[in-house]
């Protein structure tokens, strides 16, 4: 297990979690309207199955805001 | 059930900076993020609004810049606050969420404040929107 922060919360997850697989865990609702950072730089929706988090890492889920009229 | 929605708090102080920044924005829509918490009993307390670039720079519709929006969460992380939602103006129309607003908000647990300048006296609400459905919260302004 590695320590990581998730949305300002500490949380254990398994090591070599993926992106795609945390925003499963974590039960993101619409995750492909969720931007993901990992220590503060974003990660590629490409890369989310291939960026496998690490120790001490700490992971934003950001949804998508904008609107108008 | 209307009563298990949140009341949302907002010190004048920051909801006067929001006014300032949408009516200096005008006539493009202003936007923004609300930091905050919620209480035990579900009442959630806006301590820091976010004043962001509405990278559509357009009267009718807004995006806030999502390296913004990291650094306000990150800002929020730092004082001990959560992202709690965003805000916008709209500058010629109420203060209520339009089609646009409904349909880009994928957020189920944020607030939705929308301030409209529409009129002489400016108008702020809060939203939860969820299921493409709307509902109004009670928004009280506090003067300390």
């Amino acid at each position: 297990m590695i320590n990581v922060t998730i949305c300002g919360e500490s949380k254990q997850i398994k090591e070599n979690t993926a992106i795609s697989e945390l925003l499963i865990q974590e039960n993101v609702d619409m995750p492909q309207y969720v931007s993901v950072s990992v220590n503060d730089e974003f990660v590629g929706r490409d890369n989310y199955t291939q960026h496998r988090l690490n120790d001490g890492d700490t992971v934003e889920f950001l949804y998508f805001m904008g609107g108008g009229r | 059930m209307a009563s298990d929605l949140p009341k949302v708090i907002i010190p004048r102080e920051e909801y006067d900076k929001m006014l300032f920044h949408a009516v200096s924005e005008k006539p493009a829509e202003a936007c923004g993020l609300l930091g905050g918490y919620a209480e035990n009993d579900g009442q959630i307390i806006i301590s820091k609004v976010y004043l962001l670039d509405n990278d559509d720079k357009s009267a009718e519709h807004f995006t806030i810049v999502p390296e913004q929006h990291l650094a306000a969460v990150k800002d929020m992380r730092s004082l001990g606050l959560s992202p709690v939602g965003n805000w916008h103006s709209h500058p010629n129309t109420p203060s209520r969420p339009s089609d646009e607003d409904i349909r880009l908000a994928y957020d189920k647990n944020a607030v939705y404040m929308i301030l409209s300048l529409a009129e002489t006296e400016p108008v702020l609400n809060a939203f939860r929107i969820a299921n493409k459905n709307a509902v109004k919260l009670t928004l009280i302004i506090t003067e300390d």
